[in-house]
């Protein structure tokens, strides 16, 4: 049995990645199912680095014309002028709004730049073999995948401005190429955090010596090590 | 989908050991007493929580959720007066602009996240908890469409848009007099009971319940 493996993969079990049942492939099924759920099970994330690389890299590219475009231009009595989302950020400090403008710098500046950072780092990392860290590394990965949606926000903001306003002569709003360009760096990023296999950083790690796989500690004991 | 056993397709199932998403450490499942929590002892990843909510919290946030979706998408979500001329717009009205301003991408994108996902995930739930819930019965499929449940959920962005629409105000309130509609307090509301319905899914607790009777109990 497998009373000494450290790892579902070194114990030729696969986890769902869905419904999180351990399975066992039978010997030679091309594409084994979850008993339970249905899922195709993988023992990694197919081509987990590869998708990662071109999602990330896409992000960044598409992140230039997100910051340089204008995400909305808003139009007041014939003078239209075009705001940047960093022009929209300024517009809150300047109306005193600073909790809003830390929240929206934050949100759709701060975060997508530190995800497409952190997942460079985490990418390198991997591919380089690296043993730093691994547990401050997942932690990590966990963050940029739950703060991604975040960026949302300025998305969303344009499309109430939209609904709102659209007083003809008076006022208009109308969204802008950037805003294209940021809810593809949003989206995409997402979809390159997900493409992420964290245990592919665990995977470098050689198990330690007098590390066993069936713990003996009593329910409930799970706790944080490290 | 094949059948369910004996074809080779699908692997066979191990109930007494589990392994960490995160970093595929290996060991005997966790015995857990309600609204306890399993961490991961390599990583520290959560792998399992059992809430002590049962499905019937489940499924009434999930009607109330639904409701509110109702009212959110029905009723507009900011009245504005400028110089006299009154204008109301909804998510809904947003989203056409953008279609109709030539921005297809983000109205699709708008229309995918704050109203097909949310209302997908809903109804998602309904279909694998009611039956199961109600006549103890699995609803045909039901472990794909609760798949997609799962699958879902990064992808309905009630609570940002609600901060969105938090911003927008702030936004708009020194260009116009603002009256909150009927739906910026269902979308308040909304984010709430879906916020809570999250916390109170057991979804290790519907896999079980949904698993086929030839296999072994776990815990």
């Amino acid at each position: 049995m497998t009373k000494h493996a450290t790892t579902a993969a070194e114990a030729g079990y696969l986890l769902c990645h869905c419904c999180h049942l351990l399975g066992r492939p039978e010997p030679g099924s091309v594409r084994p199912r979850c008993p339970r759920c249905g899922a195709v099970l993988h023992r990694r994330k197919p081509d987990s680095l590869a998708r990662t690389w071109a999602l990330t890299l896409t992000a960044y590219i598409l992140y230039i014309p997100a910051n340089l475009l204008p995400i909305m231009t808003v139009t007041m009595s014939g003078r239209g002028e075009p705001d940047t989302i960093l022009s929209g950020v300024k517009e809150l400090i300047v109306g005193g709004m600073w909790p809003l403008a830390l929240l929206v710098f934050f949100a759709s500046i701060t975060v997508p730049v530190l995800k497409l950072l952190v997942l460079t780092f985490l990418l390198l990392s991997v591919q380089f073999g690296s043993r730093w860290r691994p547990w401050e590394r997942t932690v990590l990965y966990r963050l940029t995948e739950s703060v991604g949606r975040w960026s949302m926000i300025d998305i969303f903001v344009i499309t109430i401005l939209v609904a709102v306003v659209e007083l003809g002569a008076l006022a208009t709003i109308e969204a802008g190429p950037g805003a294209v360009a940021f809810g593809g760096v949003v989206v995409v990023t997402m979809f390159a955090a997900m493409s992420f296999d964290p245990r592919l950083i665990w995977d470098r790690m050689a198990p330690k010596d007098g590390e066993v796989s069936s713990h003996s500690r009593p329910e409930g004991a799970y706790r944080m090590q490290r | 989908m094949t059948a369910r056993s004996g074809t080779g397709e699908y692997a066979v199932a191990e109930h007494t050991l589990v392994a960490c998403h995160d970093c595929d450490l290996l060991f005997r499942k966790p015995r857990l007493q309600p609204g306890q929590k399993a961490r991961c002892p390599r990583c520290g990843a959560v792998l399992f929580q059992r809430k002590r909510s049962g499905m019937d919290q489940s499924l009434a946030l999930a009607l109330t959720s639904l409701v509110l979706f109702m009212l959110a998408n029905a009723y507009p979500l900011l009245r504005m007066n400028i110089a006299g001329r009154v204008q109301e717009g909804s998510l809904l009205t947003g989203i056409e602009e953008l279609y109709s301003q030539g921005y297809w991408e983000i109205s699709a994108l708008v229309f995918v996240v704050t109203f097909l996902a949310p209302l997908a995930k809903m109804l998602c739930l309904f279909y694998v908890l009611l039956p199961l819930r109600l006549l103890g019965l699995r609803a045909p499929k039901a472990e794909l469409v609760f798949r997609w449940t799962e699958q879902l959920s990064p992808w309905a962005m009630t609570e940002v848009f609600m901060l969105g629409i938090l911003v927008a105000v702030v936004k708009l309130a020194d260009l116009a007099a603002l009256t909150p509609g009927i739906a910026l307090y269902s979308f308040a509301g909304l984010m709430v009971s879906m916020a809570a319905g999250d916390a109170m899914l057991d979804d290790h607790e519907v896999w079980e319940r949904l698993r086929s009777p030839r296999e072994a109990t776990g815990d």
